[in-house]
């Protein structure tokens, strides 16, 4: 504004009579110059104060500006199941006690996830993850610190973590790719392991990558059984290695494994005749898993299309003693395995389509006191659970998704159940950064 | 132990070390670390011109990138809040977490545009801190250069001279270049244009070009049918002269949108690699230039 007042000023002057002198014209002109050049000095300060007062009013101030990162999680889901998801079971396998069934019958809300996540200082950081049951309960889903500054790729973990074994164990529920956990993660994590413990993890040094990982728990959720005891309850040991084939795919495979020692794992069954019994454990439970996840997307770009093929195997080997009904008490050991393999694949943007087959063996479970299917039905019938899984879903943003979800569930000898489901899942507060 | 050993092989095998290892968070930067550090510095570049910068997951080679380097060169601005903290929290690497020297935002050194003045998830996938897509004006370039070469000065001490005469070599070279970009670009001032993406802010602005419309309805949303019509019939009021995306937005709904509107669709590098053309930072505003200058005529 104050250049183009300059210019008409100096056009005014440009016209000046033409009897005035050259050299007053000269001098003149001499001036405006100059004062043309101070003008283009005021204006370059001018736009750097703007620019400094842009960057400081940037600078948040106050109390809050140091709170944590929080995000919520609402999810919900629209129910039909042709079994009573009260009755679910799983034959042929100790009950987990977690989360096994599929969501109630009807609308039923879904966990409520509350994260806040911050660095704590230069050395620790911190995150919370509670879980709002909707049955008014508040549950710690993680609680827990992190080193940031151990260095030569060392991280230390401390508190309540999702364990690092497998993979999807680590992955925060709202971003499973089905509503549910995998029959195996069902039947021998009880849903997922999220012990209180510690966990030292190493990254390689190396361009491929490579990471060695130990935890030592209580061994506070099944296979463990939370023992009154010093010391640790369980622990664990995992590999993975990883690495991105060409531009466009990414790959991780590993290996885990975790050993607990229940003490007198109670669980009740119906024998044959229509009596209640119980069984209890006591012994050492040894769990493999082998995991593999690979994501592709054309040039590494997932906006438009990306796959993603996912599989883990379990195996399972307990031994000790079996406790039938408080009359009788002998050996028992079992070994027993599970997979899973999943793809989904994103279609179009926005829109997803998945599938699932899951598979348990019953495998070899002996006994040393004569107990056959009938004294003891959902431990010893020689049955393999399988299930079937479709589901549809629609991300409109990175912050909301709807699924449909379709399911033919073959936990219970003999009985198939045909489950629909609609769920949502809205993500709100802080960008969450979502592991591979 | 066989892992163990496996690992340690792998370790001695690594390529011979050059005193500052980065990782680059998009090719700019990459192009730009190779420009100050020369031989001295090996550099990887974790995103390509193809790629999404906002939607890059925290895959296995990235982990592995992060914990073996001495500088992480980043926008910043939350352009990677979805990946590179979890980079940063599982590498094990204490040089590059946030607030370290070795952690560099090049957004922190510039003024951002369009910061919003109202912070709502309604209004798309908005950055609060202000547009993070600042690589596309070369006097942010020559700022954040001067900035970088000093905080690689500052890592690795004995090369510090290196650093500096080849920022200064650099630095020389590009006013050059925005001088004769600036002469060359007369022609595409005040031209109007659809985006695809509010990507091209910084070009936009830097050569006094129109921005009327993006094809996206809401920042980070797809384009939709319903938004596409609707600017086509803007369009007729207020005509553009093309529709410009970047390499790695899809090609789809620009060719829709300029077949109707009779305009031609241009899609430029973006980004070092975009195009082949595009082979390190002069190049890539070249060639940006050329294809604007093609529709401005």
């Amino acid at each position: 504004m104050f250049r183009s007042m300059w210019c008409a000023m100096a056009i005014a002057m440009a016209a000046l009579p033409a009897q005035a002198q050259e050299a007053d014209t000269a001098k003149l002109r001499e001036e405006l110059r100059q004062l043309q050049q101070r003008l283009q000095q005021l204006e370059r300060r001018l736009q750097e104060t703007e620019n400094v007062a842009a960057q400081a009013s940037a600078r948040p101030a106050g109390e809050n500006a140091f709170n944590p990162a929080v995000s919520v999680i609402l999810q919900g889901t629209a129910a039909r199941s042709s079994r009573d998801p009260a009755s679910h079971q799983i034959t042929g396998f100790a009950p987990s006690g977690g989360e096994v069934g599929p969501p109630r019958r009807g609308f039923s809300l879904g966990e409520s996830e509350l994260f806040m996540t911050a660095n704590i200082d230069p050395y620790f950081r911190g995150q919370l993850v509670a879980s709002l049951t909707p049955d008014n309960t508040v549950e710690v889903e993680e609680a827990f610190f992190q080193t940031l500054g151990l260095g030569n790729g060392f991280t230390l973990k401390g508190g309540r973590f999702l364990s690092a074994i497998g993979y999807q164990n680590q992955i925060h529920q709202h971003a499973w790719d089905f509503q549910d956990a995998p029959l195996a993660y069902k039947a021998f994590l009880g849903g997922r392991l999220n012990d209180d413990g510690v966990q030292l993890r190493w990254i390689a040094p190396t361009d491929l990558f490579l990471e060695l990982g130990t935890e030592l728990g209580r061994g506070r959720t099944f296979p463990g059984t939370d023992p009154n005891k010093n010391g640790t309850g369980a622990w664990a040991l995992f590999s993975h290695v990883g690495g991105d084939i060409g531009g466009s795919t990414a790959w991780r495979a590993g290996m885990s494994f975790l050993r607990t020692s229940p003490r007198d794992r109670v669980f009740d069954d119906v024998d044959s005749l229509g009596n209640a019994v119980t069984n209890s454990f006591s012994g050492r439970s040894d769990l493999w898993i082998a995991d593999f996840i690979m994501k592709w997307a054309p040039g590494g770009n997932p906006t438009v299309n990306n796959f993603k093929l996912q599989g883990e195997y379990f195996r399972r080997k307990e031994s000790g003693d079996l406790n039938f009904n408080n009359v009788a008490s002998g050996d028992y050991s079992s070994r027993q395995s599970g997979w899973y393999l999943q793809g989904v694949y994103q279609f179009m943007p926005q829109w997803r389509a998945g599938y699932r087959y899951d598979r348990l063996s019953h495998g070899s479970v002996t006994n040393g006191i004569g107990l056959t299917a009938a004294d003891s039905p959902l431990l010893l019938t020689d049955y393999n659970p399988t299930r079937n899984t479709l589901m549809l879903d629609w991300s409109p943003t990175e912050f909301s998704r709807i699924r449909l979800q379709l399911a033919s569930d073959r936990s219970r000898f003999g009985v198939t159940d045909r489950q629909v489901l609609l769920q949502y899942i809205h993500s709100l507060g802080a960008h969450g950064a979502h592991t591979f | 132990m066989r892992i163990l050993l496996i690992a340690l092989s792998f370790a001695i095998s690594s390529p011979a070390l050059a005193a500052l290892n980065i990782l680059a968070c998009e090719p700019e930067w990459g192009a730009l670390a190779k420009e100050i550090g020369g031989d001295k510095v090996t550099v990887y570049t974790a995103t390509t011109a193809l790629q999404d910068p906002h939607r890059i997951e925290a895959r296995p080679s990235l982990i592995a990138r992060a914990r073996s380097a001495d500088l992480m060169v980043c926008t910043g601005a939350e352009l990677e809040i979805g990946w590179v903290p979890l980079l940063q929290t599982q590498s094990g690497n204490p040089k590059i977490q946030a607030g370290q020297r070795g952690y560099f935002e090049a957004a922190g050194v510039v003024a951002l545009l369009e910061k919003p003045t109202r912070l709502d998830r309604s209004m798309g996938d908005i950055h609060a801190a202000g547009n993070p897509h600042i690589h596309l004006d070369p006097r942010n370039i020559a700022r954040i250069s001067a900035a970088l070469s000093e905080r690689m000065a500052n890592l690795d001490r004995a090369d510090a001279g290196y650093y500096e005469d080849r920022e200064k070599s650099f630095l020389q070279r590009w006013s050059d270049a925005t001088a004769h970009w600036e002469k060359q670009a007369v022609p595409l001032k005040g031209l109007p244009l659809v985006v695809y993406h509010k990507n091209l802010t910084y070009l936009i602005n830097w050569l006094g070009m129109r921005d009327v419309g993006a094809l996206e309805p809401k920042p980070g949303l797809p384009p939709s049918t319903a938004h596409l019509s609707e600017l086509l019939e803007q369009l007729k009021r207020d005509p553009a002269k093309a529709v410009v995306r970047a390499a790695y937005n899809e090609p789809r709904a620009a060719e829709w949108l300029a077949e109707r509107a009779k305009i031609p669709a241009v899609m430029v590098p973006f980004t070092v690699g975009g195009t082949d053309n595009a082979k390190d930072l002069f190049t890539l505003y070249d060639d940006t230039l050329t294809r604007l200058l093609a529709v401005a005529k």
